[in-house]
Formats: structure tokens, C-alpha cells, sequence
């Protein structure tokens, strides 16, 4: 398939927009672990995931799950983008009644797969999936997102050694690798490297790659496609808050929404608009 | 037939039967299945078993996954794992996307006997009480617990199987007709009601008999279902007796006892009084002698009748 990689990048801009205005009107959410993973999304949703928006329940459609919930500004705003609801619907994150839950819920959004928010079950999760997947004889692709910290859950490592004992090949995970947690670098709140060696031990096929780069992140699903017999991990080294200066690489931009001011500049930016 | 037979047998046999019915039953379990029973199906239905190790979390979320993609799944472990280990698992990736999980934990209560305390799960219907969209489910005999489990695999969204591990007398024939939330009446009487769940319904028509003989009528309820919990056989009961006692294998709170209270208290106020274990650990031991040392025989609902009717 020929790439538009202009093309990406419109949308991937778009993508950021989306959580910059959806974060502001909460004023609150997790802006900087959201925009490190709008380059993953944007080709899993426009580029390779076999979905169809008008019909989010097609059957054997391939899965997204966000394993790291706190995403969930950039899971609505790429969901908004392909159009499995109004754009205008983002500015409702977090608000009472929205069906935008402050992490992510699949009874409430359509398109969104499982709900998530608590580190390392969205993972496990998606290894059910795949189990389904393999049993059902069926083609479909199971994709799930987890963020470095969330490494630091037990469960994300009794999901991994089961992923590789069930040789479940149509699983790719994607570590959104921007090394900043709440309380800062990992290294410093528990250090979670050698992180290729440890899912290589584990079983898995590791790629690593630059996780802004589309050509990067593209090869890396096709060749995730042609393992057999174990699942792939992408390590993708991200960059937490990319596109917004002064969030980059910021560990105080986690969890915490910009003011008018803020918001101003960062949609500046990003280019477009700045009505906020 | 044998006289007795554990829950957690029968669980494994009617488990069988929905295998051969149901190509979309799948069964997990958490290196256990000796011990759940969870083997009988893994060896008649390999493709359709997964062992998930010793990692009760991951038998939760991989159960949701599975749940997810339109499966009927079962998933197995000792009652203290399942419900205690997993306990924010299954709140999070099975309850509040209400799926179609169903956690058939076995060796639950004190009589589990010698493995001691560590095992023996006293706090289960508790924590799956707070849990909204659970439904919860504690037989009382190889019958009930079979069709329980039948009737857990129609309905559509996360139950709870409370079983065990020792053996119990049958107390109902295959001719009984099991509704999930339907108390059952096994006798009936209006000096005070004893409302039983799981091994504790066979002690409570035990009492009935000793107290038959001193001519003490008292009515005996199976509460198989804890929740939703059939409010209005307790109404009723509280109405007619003024009376109501509650057993249970389980910490006096959380469980049974408070959710009985909860519908008496709300509706018809009466006496109260609850069987059960006392808001302590357990230990190691026989399974009768801990019943005894615990204050959980037949013996103790007698007591506790010849009380609150003075």
C-alpha cells in the first residue's frame, strides 16, 4: 500500500488538537502521555487496523486497546477524527454525563474496546482477545498501548509470559516508551530497564523504533504481521508532551491541563486555530 | 448416587454438560483444576481451556478480554484468590464493563479445614457485595450448585459462585426448579426464620429438626442467591416470624447477615440474630471441628433460636 505520509501528518496534527481543546475544557487530564502517542494511533487508525467507524461492532475487526487508560484524551480524539463520533463531542472530556469518561469506558463510547484506566488490565485484557482471536480462527489483529510506568505493575508481567506460552502472534503491543512517570524519570521512581532484554527473555519479538517516525512505526506493524508463533512488542522511544514545547519531555504536564494562556500557544504551535 | 458430594464437583460435572452444548464456553483456571474440578472440562474440551498459571490477575483480565470478544467464560481459582487477589481485577476489566464473566470459586470458608487461615476465605461475599453489576450465587448442594451453574451460563454478565471444598448431603432432587434472586422455603414454621446460605441451609434444616422435637416451628430459607437477595421472602419471613436468624460460612460482616439486615431493617424491623463466623481468622484444622470451634453447627442456630424466641 502506498503511504500518504502527508496525509498522517495532517491528521496526526488534527489528533493533537483534539486533546490540547478536549484537556483544556476538563481542565484536567493527562495531556503529555497523550500526545507522545499520536503518531502510534494515528497509523493503527488510519493506516492499518482493519475497523469500520459506521459499524464499531463489525465482526473480526482488529482491536485496539489502551492498556494505559490515562491515554484516554488521545484514543477520543483519534476515535472523533476517523469518526466514530462528533468532533464537537471532545470538549465534553470529563464533564458530568459525557459519555468521555476520564479513562476510558467501552459501554459508553463506540469503538473503544475495553475499559481501562487501571494500569496493566487492558494488557491482560488483550491477551483474552487474542485467545478469542486464535480460537475463533479468525484473521483479526489485536493492538494494545502501555506506557512505560505501567511496566512497573506484576500483572503486565504475568500477561507477557502467558502471551508467549499461548504463542498468540496476532498480539502487538506498543510501549509508549517517553520515560517520564508522575513522579518523574523511571529510572529515579523504579527503574524498569533493560526493557528489550526483559521481553526478549519473556518470549516476545522486540522492535524498536523512533515512535514519532510514521515510516518507523508502519514497518514495525508489518513486521510485527509476519512473526509467527510469539507476539511482538514495539518499544517505541517517545517523547512525552511532543508537539507542545514548553510540555516536552515535562514530567509536570502528566496529568495537569493547560490555561487559556497555555492552550492559546500550544494550538498556535500546532498550527491552526487558537480559538479556545 | 452417593450420599454426598462436593459443590465444587458438581460444578465440574455441570460444566461438562455446557461444554458439549456450548461451543462458546471457555474455562480458566489458575493451576488448580484438580482442585476446582475445572480438570474434567480441560481434558474433554482442551482447545477450550486455558491453565493461566499461578497468576490469579491475569486469569481475571485474560477472562475479560475473552468476555469481550463474545465468549461465556468461567474462571477458577480457591475462593481467597479469585475474590481476594484479583479483587480489583475483577471490579475493574469484568464488573464495571458488566461482562460475561462467571468466577466459580472453590474451597471458600473456614472448612476448606487444614490449609489454615491463609486459605480460608471468610471476607468473599463481602468484597463482591460492593461490587455493582455482581451477582452472587452459594449453593448449598450438589444440585443447586449445578443447576446454579447452568443458570449463571444464561444469564448474561459477571456472577460469583461461592463453592466448596468438603462433601455435603444432598438436600434437593433433580427435579428442583432453581431461579437466580428466588429463595427457596424448605420448611416452614412461624416461631422465628433461619436464613441460611451454602453449607449452612443443611444446618439450619438440621436445627429445624431438634427444635421439631421440642416443638419449636421455625421456617428454614435457602438464600442461595446473596445478591440480588430475594427481598421479599424476607419480608415475608420478618412479618410472619418476628424473627430472623441468618447462617453463614462467612465473616458476620458483609455477607448474609448484613444483607438480610439491610432489607429487614429498610422494610420490617425484628429481632435479629447472625450465625456465622465471629469477625476473626481462621485455622487449621478438621472441618467439623472448626464449624464447632467457630460456633457454625446446628447446634448454634438451636441456641440462637431458643434465644431470641424467649
Amino acid at each position: 500500500m502506498v503511504v500518504n505520509y502527508k496525509n498522517l501528518e495532517s491528521t496526526a496534527s488534527n489528533i493533537r488538537h483534539g486533546i490540547l481543546k478536549s484537556v483544556h475544557a476538563a481542565g484536567s487530564g493527562h495531556p503529555g502521555g497523550s500526545l507522545s502517542a499520536v503518531e502510534i494511533l494515528t497509523v493503527l487508525y488510519f493506516y492499518k487496523m482493519n475497523i469500520d467507524p459506521q459499524n464499531p461492532q463489525k465482526p473480526d475487526r482488529d482491536r485496539f486497546v489502551l492498556s494505559k487508560g490515562h491515554g484516554a484524551p488521545v484514543l477520543y480524539s483519534t476515535l472523533a477524527e476517523r469518526g466514530y463520533f462528533e468532533k464537537e463531542k471532545l470538549v465534553t472530556l470529563r464533564k458530568i454525563g459525557s459519555m468521555l469518561q476520564g479513562h476510558p469506558d467501552m459501554k459508553r463510547v463506540p469503538g473503544v474496546e475495553m475499559s481501562t484506566g487501571s494500569l496493566a488490565q487492558g494488557f491482560s485484557a488483550s491477551i483474552g482477545m487474542a485467545l478469542a482471536g486464535k480460537l475463533d480462527k479468525s484473521s483479526r489483529r489485536i493492538y494494545t498501548l502501555l506506557g512505560d510506568g505501567e511496566l512497573q505493575e506484576g500483572l503486565i508481567w504475568e500477561a507477557a509470559m502467558s502471551g508467549a506460552h499461548y504463542k498468540l502472534d496476532n498480539l502487538t503491543a506498543v510501549l509508549d516508551f517517553n520515560g517520564l512517570q508522575i513522579d518523574g524519570p523511571n529510572e529515579k521512581v523504579m527503574n524498569i530497564n533493560p526493557v528489550n532484554e526483559k521481553w526478549k527473555s519473556f518470549g516476545w519479538h522486540v522492535i524498536e523504533i523512533d515512535g514519532h517516525s510514521f515510516k518507523q512505526i508502519i514497518q514495525a506493524f508489518d513486521e510485527a504481521e509476519t512473526v509467527k508463533n510469539r507476539p511482538t512488542i514495539i518499544i517505541a522511544k517517545t517523547i512525552k508532551g511532543k508537539g507542545v514545547s514548553y510540555m516536552e519531555n515535562n514530567p509536570d504536564w502528566h496529568g495537569k491541563a493547560p490555561d487559556n494562556e497555555q492552550a492559546k500557544e500550544a494550538l498556535l504551535e500546532l498550527g491552526g486555530e487558537a480559538n479556545v | 448416587m452417593s450420599d454426598k458430594m462436593a459443590t465444587r464437583q458438581a460444578y465440574g460435572e455441570a460444566l461438562i454438560e455446557l461444554g458439549k452444548e456450548r461451543e462458546d464456553i471457555i474455562v480458566l483456571d489458575a493451576d488448580l483444576s484438580k482442585s476446582t474440578m475445572t480438570v474434567g472440562f480441560s481434558k474433554e474440551f482442551s482447545d477450550r481451556f486455558f491453565n493461566m498459571g499461578i497468576a490469579e490477575q491475569n486469569l481475571m483480565g485474560t477472562a475479560a478480554g475473552l468476555a469481550a470478544s463474545g465468549k461465556t467464560v468461567f474462571a477458577s481459582s480457591f475462593a481467597m484468590f479469585a475474590a481476594g487477589r484479583a479483587f480489583e481485577i475483577v471490579r475493574n476489566a469484568v464488573c464495571y464493563p458488566s461482562l460475561n464473566v462467571k468466577i466459580c470459586a472453590t474451597h471458600a470458608g473456614v472448612t476448606v479445614g487444614e490449609d489454615g487461615a491463609s486459605h480460608q476465605a471468610i471476607e468473599d461475599i463481602a468484597l463482591m457485595r460492593a461490587l455493582p453489576n455482581m451477582i452472587i450465587i452459594n449453593p448449598s448442594d450438589p444440585v443447586s450448585a449445578k443447576k446454579a451453574i447452568f443458570k449463571a451460563a444464561e444469564y448474561k454478565g459477571p456472577v460469583y459462585v461461592r463453592l466448596g471444598r468438603v462433601k455435603v448431603p444432598f438436600i434437593y432432587k433433580d427435579d428442583l426448579e432453581f431461579e437466580i434472586g428466588k429463595g427457596i422455603c424448605l420448611k416452614e414454621g412461624n416461631q422465628a426464620a433461619v436464613i441460611a446460605t451454602g453449607i449452612m441451609v443443611h444446618e439450619a434444616v438440621k436445627a429445624a429438626e431438634i427444635l421439631e422435637a421440642e416443638n419449636i416451628r421455625i421456617r428454614v430459607i435457602d438464600m442461595h442467591t446473596i445478591k440480588p437477595v430475594d427481598e421479599k421472602i424476607i419480608i415475608k419471613a420478618a412479618k410472619e416470624t418476628g424473627a430472623v436468624i441468618t447462617a453463614e460460612e462467612h465473616n458476620i460482616m458483609g455477607g448474609l447477615g448484613s444483607a438480610v439486615a439491610e432489607v429487614v431493617v429498610k422494610h420490617h424491623p425484628v429481632k435479629m440474630k447472625m450465625i456465622g463466623i465471629q469477625d476473626t481468622f481462621g485455622e487449621s484444622g478438621k472441618p467439623d471441628e472448626l464449624m464447632k470451634k467457630y460456633n457454625i453447627t446446628s447446634e448454634d442456630i438451636v441456641k440462637a433460636v431458643k434465644e431470641i424466641i424467649k
